[in-house]
């Protein structure tokens, strides 16, 4: 039954395929596309590998300035302690086992006319498309005082994981018993929009096993935030939340969360109305689209525009932006979000290779929050494309958050869920 | 089909047949994302091609395809306890489940090792040859009756919890089989099961 199955399966394909190198005879003749992916986070690993998969004759080259990826989504559980940085860091031999050519560099430049690529080791690399993924970059003339040499140093931002997440949790650890933590999240848009109130969880997560007369507030330059409702749930039960003894406070625009100036030598924030004081301070700057995008001139604006069919720049043809850069609203910046828009990009880029229009893009998000012990919270959403306005939106009746109120049951599954979630992601970006 | 009844293999490769022929089709002519690139949506949850590495999410590779579509169209109406996929059901039509259901059956299932505990798997064998086998042939290979050998066993267990808290409805004659095990195993029923099917790798 599974044979028959499977063959029917095969000759239909088959058939497919014929049909579809007949009118290009270019590509029996062998001439290999050529495409370079700059960036070796979620969106450039991802649509590397799909590329692979959906057309192994393609030469895929991918550029990383890092020798190993360390994921973002999940480090809030290295405040906790729950995890070590070690858990979140892949090499990328996974990649080169689909015959991806994976190299460590940085890209400098692209020129979209003669279609190449510049690294800062004088390499060029010439291209047939070019998969631009470069995730965010940050706005360090936004809070006077807050600059990348502070943020190495003393005041970490932490929003790419690694030493600064290192740097925050050991920060935590040898902070006084009734320390006080301040975490500075960013406007919107940025990467990971539940992602400061989820730390804010983690390192509650982490006092009230280690320092319970601890206090972490958050200043806000928003005055809501990404699935604030079930946070708050959270913090109610776990932390106290709205008592006068809440482990976590939450200041935003309105109530003065808003900061202008740090001054590090005495960890003190100037907010629009007061200052504030902190044991440790974790500044999430406002963000934009990272370095490459403005050397190659990708950006209007902070992000990078892209036709939402393919992810193709509407700056400049045959280059594609993935991911945070990109201005793909209504997407979230996120991992899931990435992931999604590069099996896209992929699907498009063999198309163009092929002569073929793009078919009808489709689009997922899901991203999970771990609140606390046996508490996890989640956003999903299926986005489909709105070809008149050239804008993603949400399928009407579908996606949304968890309920407020679930069952504990619930609540311990979406932790499961969770880890479940990091899993998959990195095996299907990288392995 | 009706008249196919008294041979039922035959009657399901005519329908796999069938359902194949539906999915290649309509990608060709009509607008819509095709039902590979939906699948492709559904790896960073269930892994690449619905092998899910786990811990927890269920591998959807090699699923029957009929199997997977009354899955979705469950959560889709909120007639099976869920945590996240009601959510995500609602997006699809019926025909695009179908092209799913069509990817993931197309797939190889790739099974990755699971702590379990011998013992239990031991009893958990017997206890499946007795009372579960009928219905979930092979061991629990993929089939007409789900997926349960070398299932992710946090899911299982989830889905074991579902069935007797009476948050899913039991599907036909199943009820019956699980309370004749617990009966015959007690408490340790359920988990020798799950070991079981967990020990298959």
């Amino acid at each position: 039954m599974t044979n028959l199955k499977r063959r029917t399966f095969i000759r239909a394909a088959g058939a497919a395929a014929a049909l579809g190198t007949l009118g290009f005879p270019s590509l029996v003749l062998g001439a290999s596309r050529r495409v370079v992916v700059v960036g070796g986070g979620v969106g450039g690993c991802t649509a590397a590998k799909y590329l692979r998969k959906l057309d192994p004759s393609i030469a895929v080259t991918l550029i990383e300035s890092k020798p190993a990826y360390t994921s973002c989504f999940m480090s809030n559980e290295v405040l906790s302690g729950e995890r070590t940085l070690q858990s979140l860091t892949f090499g990328y031999e996974g990649l080169r086992g689909y015959g991806i050519d994976v190299l460590q560099d940085t890209v400098v430049g692209i020129d979209p006319e003669t279609r190449q690529v510049q690294t800062a080791g004088g390499r060029a690399f010439g291209y047939d498309a070019c998969v631009v993924s470069p995730g965010v970059g940050f706005k360090w003339d936004a809070i006077e005082g807050y600059d990348e040499q502070v943020a190495n140093q003393s005041i970490p931002h932490a929003w790419y994981a690694g030493p600064q997440t290192q740097l925050l949790h050991n920060q935590i650890k040898a902070m006084p018993e009734g320390g006080h933590v301040i975490i500075v999240a960013p406007p919107d848009p940025f990467k990971c929009p539940p992602g400061p109130y989820e730390r804010a969880s983690q390192i509650a997560l982490y006092c009230k096993h280690h320092k319970p007369r601890a206090k972490i507030t958050i200043l806000d330059a928003k005055d809501a935030f990404s699935k604030q409702a079930l946070y708050i749930e959270g913090w109610t039960k776990l932390y106290g939340y709205g008592t006068d003894n809440s482990m976590i406070q939450w200041l935003g625009a309105a109530a003065g969360g808003t900061v202008e100036a740090l001054d590090p030598s005495t960890r003190t924030l100037t907010g629009l109305v007061e200052d504030f004081q902190g044991d440790v301070i974790n500044i999430i700057p406002p963000q934009k689209a990272g370095a490459i995008a403005f050397a190659a001139d990708l950006a209007d604006g902070d992000w990078c525009p892209v036709d939402k069919r393919t992810f193709e720049s509407s700056r400049h043809k045959g280059i594609y932006v993935l991911g945070d850069a990109s201005s793909a609203a209504t997407m979230p910046k996120s991992a899931y979000a990435a992931n999604s828009q590069a099996k896209v990009a992929a699907a498009a880029i063999v198309a163009s290779f092929q002569g073929k229009e793009p078919d009808d893009p489709t689009f997922v998000n899901t991203c999970y929050s771990v609140v606390g012990e046996d508490f996890g919270i989640s956003v999903a959403a299926v986005y489909r494309l709105n070809a008149e306005t050239n804008t993603i939106e949400s399928i009407p009746g579908s996606g949304g958050v968890s309920p407020t109120q679930a069952s504990p049951e619930i609540r311990k599954r979406e932790v499961s869920y969770a880890h479940s979630w990091f899993k998959n992601v990195i095996n299907d970006m990288m392995e | 089909m009706e008249n196919m009844n008294n041979n039922e293999t035959l009657h399901k490769s005519a329908r796999h047949v069938l359902l194949a022929v539906l999915a290649v089709l309509p990608a060709a002519v009509s607008a819509g994302p095709s039902g590979q690139a939906m699948a492709f949506t559904c790896a960073g949850c269930h892994g690449t091609d619905g092998s899910s590495v786990g811990p927890s999410m269920p591998a959807i590779a090699g699923m029957d395809p009929e199997v997977f579509v009354d899955a979705m169209k469950a959560y889709r109406e909120d007639e099976r306890n869920a945590s996240i996929m009601n959510r995500i059901a609602k997006a699809y039509s019926d025909e695009q489940l179908k092209e799913m259901g069509w990817f993931f059956a197309s797939q190889r299932l790739n099974l990755f090792p699971q702590t379990y505990d011998a013992a239990l798997a031991e009893r958990g064998a017997q206890l499946h040859d007795e009372y579960c086998e009928k219905c979930h042939e092979k061991g629990g290979r993929p089939g007409d009756a789900g997926t349960l050998a070398g299932q992710w066993m946090p899911y299982l267990h989830y889905s074991m919890e579902d069935f007797l808290n009476g948050k899913r409805k039991w599907p036909r004659k199943m009820q019956r089989k699980v309370d004749a095990a617990i009966e015959a195993a007690g408490d340790t029923a359920i988990p020798a099961l799950i070991n079981y099917y967990g020990s298959q790798q």
